[in-house]
């Protein structure tokens, strides 16, 4: 079934690429949402439910952690599992974005392999 | 595929950052362009005129720069998003400033603490050769020349003590 899917980063060059990734790991998406920061990515979830969100840490206004600690608070984003793509390997971001309700974790540079791998299983779970 | 040995961020003498760097910076192009770079003997810095600098804060200061020709940063657009290289745009600085972005986090995760301790700030990318990079007098710098598709890329890190 297709999905709806969600991508934040301040990169368009990076959402792209995402977007990309997840076309060549076989994921059907019937729509997708683009969000530079946290709040831009709020904004769109006023509006639309979707299936996933992935979403970076390092933004600016505001920051992925920052950006998924507000999630629960939203009606169309709940249960949606996230997946945070990042350049920091920080353990301790790695914890926090896991404890603040993140499904997987992936570091930049990946393969779109990786992004399969983290991707499908929390899918999988979902649909 | 962060693959590279740790290293102490306390080693003193930087001894072997420049191989992973290189390392650092063949993984992102290998990864994210499927694109391999070769060793350069020589290359042409005549036409560099486009640099991307990421800072670093923390265990470690100091400037991360790629810097390149215009035709080589569209050619790295052209494979980051898969589009022929007639149709890359305005998404240029985006694109090298991502690329440098990589290279910085995928090299201070390759050193034990500076995964933790050493912070990234967003990349700036600055367009022509005119200009001169100052940084403290107690910095050190280290250099790494490759080849992208036969087009000189040069990657400098700037490190304050």
């Amino acid at each position: 079934m297709p999905i709806r899917a969600l991508i934040v980063d301040d990169s368009s060059v990076m959402r792209k690429i995402v977007e990309r990734s997840l076309a060549q790991a076989g994921i059907e998406m019937s729509q997708v949402f683009q969000a530079g920061n946290g709040a831009e990515a709020l904004a769109v979830l006023k509006e639309n439910r979707v299936d996933l969100i992935l979403c970076d840490i390092n933004m600016p206004v505001m920051d992925g952690l920052e950006f998924i600690k507000q999630l629960p608070g939203v009606e169309n984003a709940k249960n949606v599992p996230v997946v945070m793509i990042t350049t920091e390997g920080s353990e301790a971001q790695v914890v926090q974005a896991l404890s603040r309700g993140a499904s997987g974790y992936i570091r930049k540079p990946f393969t779109p392999e990786q992004v399969k791998e983290q991707v499908i299983p929390v899918l999988t779970g979902k649909l | 595929m962060n693959t590279g040995t740790a290293t102490q961020a306390s080693q003193g003498s930087h001894e072997n950052w420049a191989a992973l760097l290189e390392l650092a910076t063949r993984e992102v192009f290998e990864l994210m362009l499927s694109c391999p770079l070769t060793a350069p003997a020589t290359g042409d810095e005549s036409s560099q005129n486009v640099t991307a600098m990421v800072g670093l804060a923390g265990q470690l200061c100091g400037v991360l720069s790629v810097r390149c020709s215009g035709q080589a940063a569209a050619l790295m657009t052209s494979k980051m998003l898969g589009v022929a290289l007639d149709k890359v745009g305005p998404e240029v600085a985006d694109a090298l400033g991502e690329v440098c972005n990589m290279v910085a986090g995928n090299f201070k995760n390759k050193i034990a603490g500076l995964a933790e301790g050493c912070m990234l700030s967003p990349p700036t990318v600055i367009t022509g050769s005119d200009y001169s990079l100052r940084s403290q007098p107690d910095s050190t710098a280290l250099e790494v020349r490759l080849l992208f598709e036969g087009l000189l890329i040069v990657i400098s890190l700037q490190v304050h003590s």
